[in-house]
């Protein structure tokens, strides 16, 4: 992936929309903006911060919110 | 009484002196004389204490220093003579830029690899696990020359960068900064926390009792951040300082919990704990990553100043688990 994809800022020129969903490789799911994340329980958690990263890999302790707990499971586990 | 009342500005001290430089360096700007030039032989300490102080300037200042000595030349040509210095070692320690395929858009992952790759000893591991409450103490009040002042010295590369970068960096200085709620802010959360353990929240308060590898350390940042040559520097320094922030974040705020220590401390390191989450993402893929695409020749750059914050904080470690009889 390009890094300029990743930002989805105004590059060369082009206009580009910035993406509000950013899925980083073997880490979290980025959110841009204000939204309510439901959990697996259906518990429903509002961000609260202006990117929040949503846990995809299904170990962090503060699901829905990534904790950077990718980091310390096996490669093959990540998302 | 606002919450955010810990970290209004207050008139702040000049450091003790560590040397002959610092001793002329305090009392010249204290009586506003010129500052001398660097002298030929130069302890380490004394160097950093003096660099720490002139940098200062261009924070929040001293009560006894007038404002107007922040671009006083001689203040001036004294700082380049002692950053001079400071970067000469960094760049000495530095090993070089770490092999990777993919060029310059493949750094993100390299970056996380290489740190993740790291072993340094950890003050996080030994605070979660074994550390007793004075060390504990010990090591929050070195932080806090740092964590009073968290973010600012990156703050200043802002008008330094291509746009893309430049509004990356702004997203997460933004959250760093309390998004708009003073509260909020981190340095405020830290002194919030430190009131609460009855640890003195001014800035400056325990500038005396910091060892060399924490003025190091602050000093860097400040190299990095005052300097636009060295945006790179600050911008790889900040992504690395992200990506070991969320683990060890958690066994900070574990281990303030084992031992009873205060509630608001422990809310720091836990909004620490999310937020880096997302801020070593941002910080490794949109800031350093739009950078590099439209500066690449800025790469050894941004990996000196990753490698610079994981060789300092490593530094650090050793330096107190060794103090500590933990090492």
């Amino acid at each position: 992936m390009r890094p300029d994809d990743v930002t989805g800022a105004v590059t060369r020129g082009e206009e580009r929309s910035t993406p509000d969903v950013v899925v980083c490789p073997g880490g979290p799911l980025l959110i841009r903006g204000d939204h309510v994340v439901q959990d697996e329980d259906g518990v429903a958690h509002p961000t609260t911060r202006p990117v929040s990263a949503v846990c995809r890999c299904g170990k962090s302790a503060t699901k829905p919110w990534c904790d950077g707990t990718h980091k310390a499971i096996p490669d093959k586990l990540r998302p | 009484m606002s919450e955010a009342s810990e970290v209004v500005r207050r008139p702040t001290h000049l450091p003790k002196p560590r040397g002959p430089l610092s001793e002329r360096v305090v009392a010249a700007l204290v009586d506003g004389r010129p500052l001398p030039e660097r002298p030929a032989v130069l302890d380490e300490e004394d160097g950093a204490i003096t660099l720490w102080t002139i940098d200062e300037l261009s924070y929040r200042g001293f009560a006894e220093v007038d404002d107007d000595r922040e671009w006083d030349p001689s203040v001036v040509r004294l700082r380049r003579q002692l950053e001079h210095d400071l970067e000469a070692r960094l760049r000495a320690r530095w090993p070089g830029r770490p092999a990777y395929d993919g060029g310059v858009g493949a750094f993100p992952d390299a970056l996380f690899a290489e740190i993740e790759a790291h072993e340094g000893p950890s003050l996080a591991r030994y605070v979660h696990t074994d550390a007793t409450a004075d060390q504990v103490l010990e090591l929050l009040q070195l932080r806090s020359i740092y964590h009073l002042k968290e973010s600012d010295p990156v703050a200043w590369v802002v008008p330094r960068l291509p746009v893309a970068a430049r509004a990356s960096l702004m997203e997460l200085q933004y959250d760093e900064y309390g998004a708009g709620r003073p509260e909020q802010l981190h340095a405020a959360l830290f002194a919030k926390g430190m009131a609460a353990l009855g640890l003195d929240p001014t800035e400056h308060a325990y500038v005396d009792q910091v060892p060399l590898e924490v003025l190091e350390q602050n000093n860097a940042m400040s190299l990095f951040g005052l300097n636009r040559r060295l945006r790179g520097a600050a911008l790889g320094h900040l992504a690395a300082f992200e990506a070991t922030s969320s683990l060890p974040s958690r066994r900070m705020a574990q281990g303030l919990e084992r031992l009873g220590l205060a509630e608001e401390m422990r809310a720091y390191y836990l909004e620490h704990v999310e937020a880096d989450a997302v801020h070593e993402q941002l910080a490794a893929r949109a800031i350093c990553g739009s950078l590099l695409a439209e500066e690449p020749e800025l790469e050894d750059d941004v990996w000196l100043g990753a490698f610079t914050c994981l060789d300092l904080e490593d530094r650090l470690a050793a330096h107190l688990l060794d103090r500590w009889g933990a090492a």
